[in-house]
């Protein structure tokens, strides 16, 4: 099956943040190969050339590093993966908070609501 | 670096007894691009593939294809899947790709074959015998098991199910050199956008826009399906 991906949106920037989740999640860990760009792209269901675009683009942002003889692999800088990690959760984070915001809750109580959240959660464990 | 495959200058096709079907018409192609050739019925696709495959004469302007007009010599670096089947009813498959290889120096039996497995189809099976959509699949192989520098697919797609359309779409992707061009005609927008790097609109035999599938996606936000069916909502 071919990648889901939003129509509305380019799509390389699409390929970017989920090849992004692959690597913060250990999913691609440091150090490791990746797929070639052909082999990827027939996975995804995309053009090459916007692979090729995604790439070029995670090497732009240390992620990705180009090797002549081993190809492309990930980086092997933790210190570089976890820097992004936090940077995809503090949009997480906002974008929560935002929404909050517009249902109308004030910050004491979206904290409150999630430390409900949170209990309930490891009471269930 | 930018080089160019096919350069069109001016290009009318004119039918004794109707309307003007290509109008004025330049394009330029480069090397290694997917380009949706789209529009509806009626606005010029098949006329304008139809002269880049020398099947029909220019009433004026020219088309060079690596540098050559079309005729024997571009016959070699155009590999022309054409709307409608030719294929003869009364051979086996496994004959035709025979046939293919005989004809073609650029034919690759063993990719043909390859990709007759990963879809299904028996090698043995007489073509009379074979569903529409399977004998359109025979023929998509036939065109894309060739090493060609510019492939002319002219609806790919609009005759096989959803599920075989995912999976034509990656046979595309899998078998052409990366230093090709594939230029494919379609209505079908949706299933193929992602694939695209280009996208030309035709409209009563003229070119309205040519861009790229990401240009659109990032200037317009929205997809290029849904783009179209704006420009020519009436």
């Amino acid at each position: 099956m071919s990648w889901k991906l939003d129509s509305d949106r380019p799509i390389y920037t699409q390929i970017v943040e989920r090849l992004q989740i692959q690597i913060v999640s250990g999913e691609y860990g440091p150090g490791s190969r990746l797929p070639s760009v052909r082999d990827l792209a027939i996975e995804a269901g995309v053009n090459p050339n916007t692979m090729q675009r995604a790439f070029t683009e995670l090497e732009r942002l240390g992620l990705v590093t180009t090797n002549r003889s081993t190809g492309r692999q990930v980086t092997e800088e933790t210190e570089m993966i976890q820097k992004t990690k936090n940077e995809l959760a503090a949009n997480q984070v906002r974008d929560f908070i935002s929404r909050m915001s517009e249902l109308g809750f004030e910050k004491k109580e979206i904290i409150s609501l999630l430390k409900n959240e949170m209990k309930e959660e490891t009471g269930n464990d | 670096m930018t080089k160019t495959l096919v350069e069109i200058n001016n290009l009318t096709k004119k039918y004794p007894a109707g309307p003007i079907a290509v109008k004025d018409i330049s394009l330029t192609l480069e090397p290694g691009k997917i380009i949706g050739l789209l529009g509806p019925n009626g606005s010029g696709k098949t006329t304008l593939i139809k002269m880049l495959n020398g099947l029909l004469k220019p009433s004026a302007g020219t088309i060079l294809i690596d540098g050559n007009s079309p005729g024997e010599v571009t016959k070699g670096a155009v590999s022309y899947l054409p709307e409608f089947t030719y294929l003869p009813e009364n051979m086996k498959v496994n004959e035709i790709i025979e046939y293919f290889a005989d004809f073609y120096a650029d034919f690759k039996t063993e990719r043909a074959l390859k990709m007759l497995e990963s879809l299904q189809i028996e090698p043995n099976a007489n073509m009379k015998t074979l569903s529409k959509g399977t004998k359109e699949k025979v023929q998509l192989i036939l065109v894309m098991s060739r090493d060609a520098k510019l492939y002319i697919l002219d609806e790919p797609i609009a005759g096989v199910d959803p599920a075989a359309r995912d999976y034509i779409i990656k046979t595309i992707l899998a078998n052409y050199n990366e230093n090709a061009t594939i230029l494919l005609s379609t209505h079908i927008i949706t299933d193929i956008e992602n694939i695209l790097d280009e996208v030309i609109l035709l409209e009563k035999g003229t070119v309205i826009i040519h861009t790229t599938v990401e240009e659109i996606r990032e200037q317009k936000g929205k997809s290029v399906d849904t783009y179209f069916r704006e420009v020519f909502a009436c």
